[in-house]
């Protein structure tokens, strides 16, 4: 039996070697390295886009605004109540109370049409207040909540929330997210496809050797073991090329975006790849490397029989 | 150690290559395997290496029955056979070193001791002093050592040699064929196919003879027929 000192032995020689083999060969497998490093820097890049992305849009979600349009029926008293209770939430910084005469009021002022506002028997403006939540709760989310909260009230009208652009731009980044998310499932695919049509034609090169270590009693672990090995490197080292890439091209923008935000006097700059990042994007490497070569070898290593 | 029991193998679109064979090979014997070409010399030793599976009867290697043994258990039984080709089927990108290692590294053994078995099988075939060499410099004579070397490094009881001396000159021929009796002597089976007749003679061994499929000599023909399948 074999004892695991020299089991672990003969892997670590296996690795090595099929490392020694690969250097020893560079040009196609640079070739490989290159499509993996490429096809994986993509994706990975584009993430590192729409993160930064949403960094800035956290930075002006200061922006959100509800606006409650009253009934006609709801008298000044009511209304005032209503602001009173409002401001005794927790989830709002301030609110303002515009009265269906102060709403006439300043539409007479600033639109010129006064004398035709005169004719009219009814005052047509509905009482209005304006929230403005505190900074806690200033994000999409709790904001939505508030307004669905606030729509069901029995004074209330109508209610909108001052901020289409933002929830615009939050469809947008999570469409972005999920395009990202199918350009990189495909990508890998391709990655996939790569490692094992390498790992194939390093098969058919090796076909006798196959055969004969079949001849002497290789068992198919044995001769699946270097293969495997050989897409392990490949991962890691299309891994390796894939984060150059991205952490390159990132520093080449961040020049250019730190002095875009100095013109928006904001001290803003372009994050890159953190280490939780980096890591999955080699174990993902690693791991498209290994499956790779495992189908390559699971499908073609049988077809190899000795005569 | 071998045993055919009524063994059959039919290829498909050719018909029976081997019909109804039966003999024992028991330990530490040595046998030629002779007949016209194509009478199912190489087929027969396919069998004992599981590179084929028989179309009936059975096939006992070491008392198992090797014919029907699942795929996963194949490699263990070919660990227990040295097998020699007349076209050596070394690997020419590697010493001859690594040749002769290549049966010792299946089997996971530590760097020492193969270093040990290597030098012990090249001495025995008189290469020693070619370990670093690639096989392609090396004579048809020599290459066919290596084989040997290889076949034997990891002591199979069982040895197997199809036409091991083909295209050797006599002298060489006579040389091979003495190593295998020492291995023989040693307590190995050795099984050989040749067409060599003159040299079968010499050596004085059991023959075993096939003709169109079916053992002529040297064989059992007592067997019950149908009696295994
Ligand atoms: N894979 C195969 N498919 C079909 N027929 C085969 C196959 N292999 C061998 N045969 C046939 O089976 C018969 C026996 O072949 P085998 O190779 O065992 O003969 P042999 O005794 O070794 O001959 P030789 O001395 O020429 O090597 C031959 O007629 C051959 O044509
Ligand atoms: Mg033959």
């Amino acid at each position: 039996m074999i004892s695991p000192t020299v089991y672990l032995a003969r892997h670590m020689q296996v690795m090595l070697s099929t490392l020694g083999q690969m250097i020893r060969s560079p040009m196609s497998n640079l070739m490989t390295i290159a499509v993996m490093g490429i096809a994986l820097a993509l994706p990975a890049g584009l993430h590192i886009i729409l993160k930064n992305v949403q960094q800035v849009t956290a930075q002006w979600d200061g922006a959100a605004q509800i606006s409650l349009f009253l009934k006609q029926s709801v008298t000044d008293k009511q209304a005032e109540q209503l602001t009173t209770i409002l401001r005794q939430r927790q989830d709002i910084k301030s609110v303002t109370n515009i009265t269906r005469s102060e709403a006439l009021e300043e539409f007479r002022q600033n639109s010129g049409f006064g004398e035709a506002l005169e004719s009219l028997e009814e005052n047509p403006f509905p009482a209005v207040i304006v929230i403005y939540p505190t900074e806690q709760s200033d994000n999409l989310l709790t904001v939505q909540g508030m307004l669905a909260n606030f729509k069901d009230r029995p004074e209330v009208e109508l209610a909108q929330l001052d901020m289409q652009w933002l929830k615009r731009l939050y469809a947008i980044m999570d469409f972005g997210r999920r395009g990202i998310w199918v350009l990189a499932a495909m990508l890998s695919l391709s990655v996939l496809l790569v490692v094992g049509n390498t790992i194939r034609l390093a098969i058919q090169n090796r076909r006798d050797e196959i055969e004969i270590i079949k001849l002497i009693g290789g068992t198919d672990a044995f001769i699946r073991r270097p293969f495997l090995y050989t897409g392990f490197w490949y991962g890691l080292s299309g891994g390796i090329l894939s984060w150059l890439l991205v952490t390159l091209s990132i520093w080449l923008l961040s020049g250019p975006v730190s002095q875009l935000a100095t013109l928006y006097d904001s001290d803003y700059s372009l994050s890159s790849l953190d280490l939780n990042s980096s890591f999955i994007l080699l174990g993902l490497s690693i791991s498209l490397g290994l499956a790779g070569s495992w189908l390559a070898v699971s499908r073609h290593l049988h077809a190899i029989e000795p005569e | 150690m071998i045993e055919f029991h009524n063994v059959s193998k039919r290829y498909p679109g050719f018909g029976d290559a081997l019909s109804q064979v039966s003999f024992k090979l028991a330990s530490g014997e040595m046998a030629f395997l002779t007949g016209h070409s194509g009478a199912g010399k190489s087929t027969l030793l396919k069998l004992i290496a599981v590179l084929i599976r028989p179309t009936n009867g059975q096939v006992l290697v070491n008392n198992e029955n090797i014919g029907h043994i699942s795929r996963r258990r194949i490699p263990y039984v070919r660990r227990n056979v040295g097998i020699i080709f007349q076209d050596h089927k070394l690997l020419f990108d590697r010493t001859v070193f690594d040749n002769v290692a290549l049966p010792l590294v299946i089997s996971g053994l530590s760097h020492r001791e193969i270093g040990r078995r290597v030098r012990a099988a090249l001495d025995k075939v008189g290469l020693l002093s070619k370990e670093k060499s690639l096989p392609i410099t090396l004579s048809g004579g020599q290459q066919q050592r290596v084989g040997i070397a290889r076949a034997v490094v990891n002591k199979p009881p069982i040895l197997l040699a199809d036409e091991p001396t083909g295209n050797l000159d006599p002298e060489l021929s006579r040389e091979i064929m003495d190593l295998f009796a020492q291995f023989q002597q040693v307590g190995t089976s050795v099984l050989i196919a040749s067409h060599d007749l003159d040299l079968i003679a010499q050596m004085g061994s059991k023959v075993l003879t096939l003709n169109e499929g079916r053992m002529t000599a040297g064989g059992m023909h007592n067997e019950p027929q149908g009696g295994f399948r």
